[in-house]
């Protein structure tokens, strides 16, 4: 009781401190541009809840699941083909190095040049940066899949769908998971991105719009929500490579045992 | 890296091919060639690019405030890194706050950047050292972490000083944790560097973009995306190399059989 007493007090005590040091500190400020925190959180209810949380909100997140769902599918798609034939990884493999360290961001004006500034751009973007670190990382898991295992599934005659499912991906799901985590903070820079460049609604441009419009308790109150989301969205992912990788973390505990 | 029993040159052809598509596929009519101009027009923009004073002064402004968040981020990341590890109080205290700062995306710190520093190489630095500072210190953390029980019992037991521990003990157990950290951090910061100047209009590659598309100057606006990409390129070249040779009395790089 008492240890979980403690393990509480040491997680909540310092972000309770610095909050407490930012709404005090805040608290008489007159500064425009660094409003009392007390204004920041009146403005984030007046300004999140309500029409804005359809508007602007649900769409940015719509966008940033379809996309990041297209990443993964072609992503791993890519990667078990690539990943099982050493020719193919060895020709394409200085294209998909260059292909990957083109900074994300960039390809925004490429984008919009083909699909214009509609819905179908940021999905695209965000496609086209989550891509590399899943496909990458899932040719590595696959290149990687244990001798042993594979021959054992060569003896028993294990092939097609049965070998896919539960010797390659299950063998590559640790590489791919590391992926995933990378694409989604990927994908959340560039959903925020794509809608600063060009677009109506969503929160990257109203919180661009409220800073120009120097609406500025509603702007710290966008940043927060764009921070708040980054962390649920990391909680979230955490979530499901528990459920997905536990076997994993298993096997390495036991294995870190028994040494 | 690469498969060295097939040399060199498979990753030569697929570059090549890679290429080909790009030049054929515009000009049989594919694709528009106002989206997707032939590279051989990609490559005498760049050559265009190369005669620019302006393109050289742009380069070196990226690199410069690549460099310099890279610098501020590794250097803090370091200390605090070291700092809290070695101090369980401060590890259990800050964790839940690390863990909940990690995952705010950095672009979500643009509009405030903006408001407070204005357009000038300090926002895009702001960014770039948030974003990069993260991956060193969370890195360090683990690396402090994974200090050898018995070598701790064994440097206690010799009385060496606080000093000491973290120059003998910890010091070189954190490395490569730490240069992995500084791996990620480095491309991260080319990332949010170009996103700066992209979305901010700090002068650099990313604003030059911005020009270049803004003008519908489409082979200049490719010609300077595979600019960033090569950066991308030899910053992954450059810290895989630093790695090795820093790392070279490690045992994981040690056991690595030469190519």
């Amino acid at each position: 009781m008492t240890a979980a007493v403690r393990r509480t007090a040491a997680m909540l005590g310092l972000p309770a401190v610095l909050v407490a040091v930012w709404w005090f500190a805040s608290s008489g400020s007159t500064d425009v541009y660094r409003p009392p925190l007390s204004r920041i959180l009146v403005a984030f209810r007046e300004t999140w809840f309500g029409r804005r949380l359809l508007d602007d909100v649900a769409p940015s997140l719509a966008r940033l699941a379809v996309g990041y769902a297209v990443a993964l599918a072609v992503g791993v798609g890519l990667g078990l083909v690539l990943g099982s034939s050493r020719p193919l990884r060895a020709l394409t493999e200085p294209v998909l190095e260059f292909l990957r360290a083109i900074p994300p961001p960039v390809l925004v004006p490429i984008v919009m040049l083909v699909a214009g500034i509609g819905d179908l751009m940021k999905v695209l973007v965000i496609v086209s940066g989550c891509l590399w670190p899943v496909l990458l990382n899932t040719v590595e898991g696959v290149r990687a899949v244990d001798e042993t295992l594979a021959d054992t599934c060569r003896v028993y005659r294990v092939g097609g769908a049965l070998r896919l499912r539960h010797l390659v991906l299950r063998a590559a799901s640790p590489q791919i998971v590391t992926g995933a985590r990378q694409a989604l903070s990927i994908g959340i820079i560039l959903m925020v991105i794509s809608e600063m460049f060009a677009a109506s609604s969503g929160l990257g441009f109203t919180v661009v719009q409220f800073q120009r419009g120097f609406a500025i308790p509603e702007m710290w109150s966008g940043v927060l929500l764009l921070g708040l989301l980054g962390v649920v969205l990391s909680l979230g992912f955490r979530v499901v490579e528990a459920r997905v990788l536990g076997w994993y973390h298993g096997l390495r505990a036991a294995q870190r045992g028994s040494r | 890296m690469s498969a060295p029993a097939i040399g060199r040159w498979p990753g030569l052809v697929g570059l090549l091919a890679f290429g080909g598509l790009l030049e054929l596929l515009p000009r049989a009519g594919l694709v528009p060639a106002g989206y997707l101009p032939p590279s051989s027009r990609i490559a005498r923009a760049l050559a265009d690019q190369a005669r620019r004073a302006e393109f050289w002064t742009a380069l070196g402004d990226t690199v410069r405030t690549w460099l310099t968040g890279l610098a501020i981020a590794v250097a803090a990341g370091l200390v605090c890194g070291i700092v809290i590890g070695s101090v369980p109080a401060l590890r259990t205290a800050t964790a839940s706050t690390v863990e909940f700062l990690r995952p705010i995306p950095s672009v979500a710190l643009i509009p405030l950047a903006v408001l407070l520093y204005g357009t000038g190489i300090r926002a895009t630095l702001v960014l770039v050292v948030y974003a990069a500072f993260w991956q060193v210190l969370v890195q360090v953390l683990h690396g402090v972490g994974d200090v050898d029980p018995v070598a701790r019992d064994t440097a206690l037991s010799y009385r060496l000083g606080r000093w000491a521990r973290v120059r003998y003990l910890v010091w070189p157990t954190a490395l490569p944790y730490a240069l992995t950290g500084v791996r990620l951090a480095t491309s991260v910061a080319l990332v949010l560097a170009v996103t700066g100047e992209l979305v901010i209009g700090t002068p650099g590659l990313g604003r030059e973009i911005a020009v270049a598309q803004g003008s519908g100057a489409v082979p200049a606006m490719y010609a300077l995306v595979v600019v960033t990409g090569l950066l991308g390129v030899a910053a992954n070249l450059v810290t895989r190399a630093a790695e090795r040779r820093v790392l070279a009395w490690h045992p994981s790089v040690r056991s690595e059989v030469p190519a």
